[in-house]
């Protein structure tokens, strides 16, 4: 009977308890969002792999590196596979469609990227043939692309128009993994420099290593370094996660500010609620005095307090969390070249269900602090 | 009228004050009392002399600052706050002027309360506020909520609430102050038959002098000193 009297008690004030779950749900999904938002811009580095190293120009990434690194870096003790690649930047029709697009080694690279998954046949088309590419599946649905479409890239970093056939369409291991990319061959890019721009030939952006063993990422890292000391073109090498990190960083103070709206909007919501049940135990408080005189203890009023006030926070919470996805998803749509990976985590939600729990424990505090500790001939409100 | 002469509330050398800001304001001074079993007794006094303090204090919703109350041959002033709620479970009723039932539960809920708190199983839970609600003639009004009842009736639903639990003492605080003369009537006339039917000791507070004459013993309570009552007299038009 005392579950139904706290669930009756919650909806004495429809309106006003309405009102409150909606503030909640409000809340919550902003909450979600904001933090799914940092998710999505760390996905980067959640996805890199302990295994993998890159190594790039130790000035900066925009400096090139010889191809005829490759061989001495495969070289190196802990190396297992090495590859390479450019970033391309690559307009597709309009500025507006950015997508990622790189220049790789077909075979090493999708050897290291194991969670882009392709299927025999494709990966054996987009193997053979120079002017393959492969697209994610989230970019291909995008565009409306198909395998066997040809696709036309201008290029900013490499003049001209560049011509692809789409020869495969890869999805990612699981919803972590950025499908939103494109790859094509890497000797299409360098040929065609060849003919065109023959100092820009015979180079590459990036080089990026499979380790044999991943404890030894920093040994190996310093090893391959050590090979180009003091030349030309001194390379960085740092794992995959340090250089995502790196981009990240770049961003550090937007990602601060997002962090802290989110919290902020927790505490404003934590202080509506917080009214809320104060207001509704002051109304209350010669039933509670009641309850004193029958007997009741604190623990069962605190019970009542506390429950009420879960009661609306779990209903806006729930609210909250199940109107977070389908709005994800709308916004994933609408900024899905900015974030290729917008997904709501079960890390988000488990935050969200934390957050509707500390703020309907914090909102019953003082309330139940009140009914505590005033007097029952003062609830009563009668001394003669 | 009474059934025996054994003292079910012994009140002795009380002393309660009230402290406004540095203030000490004296309610009751060395007041001593006696209440029989199946005694009922009615308070009278003005108002600010005490009655609902004393009441209070019977009832071990206050602690006092000197002297002893005994309540079924159990001394209640050392008790501490726990303790007090835990005895005041098993040993008071409790009726109020404004009747105090909780608006969102139904008449059957609201006499159900004070059982909550006694181990019992829903069935003998259920048993227990049908026959209090029968004793009160309401059985039929169990599934209505306090907006659905009228005073008179809200009032018997919170005498069905106090006898629940079949308690050592009841008391009462005004309990037909807020009732029409018709329902008041019906209230007392309860009242009385708790008291003489069922042996209920009653201590009631009152300022209405038809009330006061439903009681067995009549006390006067002025400037914290306690004194048998005069006859009242209740006008004619009452």
């Amino acid at each position: 009977m005392l579950l139904k009297l706290l669930f009756r008690n919650a909806f004495r004030h429809r309106l006003r308890t309405l009102l409150t779950i909606g503030g909640i749900a409000v809340a919550i999904l902003a909450f979600g969002l904001l933090r799914t938002v940092i998710s999505a811009w760390y996905a980067g580095v959640e996805a890199s792999s302990a295994s993998r190293l890159v190594t790039r120009n130790a000035i900066s990434l925009i400096f090139p590196l010889p191809i005829s690194y490759k061989e001495k870096i495969r070289s190196v003790e802990g190396v297992g596979v090495v590859s390479y690649g450019n970033w391309f930047g690559g307009v597709y029709i309009d500025e507006k469609n950015f997508f990622a697009n790189f220049a790789i080694e077909p075979r090493t690279y999708f050897n290291l990227y194991s969670e882009y998954l392709l299927s025999d046949d494709e990966t054996a088309a987009f193997f053979r043939e120079r002017k393959a590419c492969v697209a994610g599946q989230k970019l291909a649905k995008r565009f409306g692309w198909n395998v066997g479409d040809t696709i036309t890239l201008r290029g900013t970093i490499f003049p001209g128009n560049w011509d692809f056939v789409l020869r495969g369409i890869y999805q990612g291991k699981d919803k972590t993994i950025d499908d939103n990319q494109f790859f094509f061959h890497w000797d299409y890019l360098n040929e065609t420099l060849k003919k065109n721009l023959p100092r820009r030939a015979d180079q590459v952006g990036f080089y990026m290593i499979g380790l044999k063993r991943p404890d030894q990422a920093a040994a190996t890292s310093e090893a391959v370094d050590g090979l180009f000391k003091n030349s030309y073109a001194e390379t960085l090498t740092e794992t995959e996660k340090a250089f995502q990190l790196s981009f990240v960083s770049m961003s550090e103070a937007i990602i601060t500010v997002i962090q802290l709206v989110s919290y902020v909007i927790i505490v404003i919501i934590m202080a509506v609620v917080a009214n809320t049940m104060a207001m509704s135990v002051r109304e209350r408080m010669g039933e509670y005095a009641v309850f004193k005189t029958l007997g009741f203890g604190r623990g069962y009023l605190a019970g009542l307090i506390l429950g009420e006030s879960f009661t609306l926070t779990s209903l806006g919470g729930l609210l909250g969390i199940g109107v977070t996805f389908p709005i994800a998803s709308a916004f994933a749509r609408a900024v899905g070249q900015f974030f290729p990976v917008f997904h709501v985590s079960t890390e988000t939600i488990l935050m969200d269900v934390a957050a509707a729990v500390i703020v309907g424990v914090v909102a019953a505090v003082i309330p139940i602090w009140r009914v505590v500790q005033v007097r029952i001939a003062d609830g009563l409100g009668r001394i003669g | 009228m009474l059934s025996n002469h054994i003292a079910v509330i012994e009140i002795t050398d009380l002393v309660k004050s009230y402290r406004r800001g540095s203030q000490s304001i004296p309610v009751l001074e060395h007041l001593f009392l006696k209440i029989e079993e199946g005694e009922f007794l009615a308070l009278m006094g003005p108002s600010g002399s005490g009655k609902s303090t004393l009441l209070n204090l019977i009832a071990g919703l206050d602690q006092v600052d000197s002297g002893s109350i005994r309540v079924g041959g159990e001394e209640i002033t050392g008790l501490s706050e726990i303790e007090l709620a835990t005895w005041r479970a098993g040993h008071v009723g409790f009726i109020f002027q404004f009747y105090n039932l909780i608006p969102v539960l139904t008449a059957f809920e609201n006499v159900e309360l004070p059982l909550m708190l006694t181990g019992l199983s829903k069935k003998a839970r259920k048993a227990h506020v049908a026959t209090a609600l029968s004793l009160v003639s309401l059985q039929d009004r169990m599934d209505h909520y306090p907006r659905q009842l009228s005073g008179g009736q809200q009032q018997r639903v919170a005498i069905a609430r106090a006898v629940v639990t079949d308690p050592t003492i009841l008391v009462a605080d005004e309990p037909t102050g807020d009732l029409d003369r018709h329902s008041a009537e019906d209230v007392l006339r309860l009242m009385d038959q708790l008291c003489s039917e069922l042996g209920k000791t009653i201590v009631m507070v009152t300022h209405d002098p038809r009330a006061a004459r439903k009681a067995h013993t009549l006390k006067y309570l002025e400037k914290g000193v306690l004194t048998d009552a005069p006859q009242i007299a209740v006008p004619e038009c009452l």
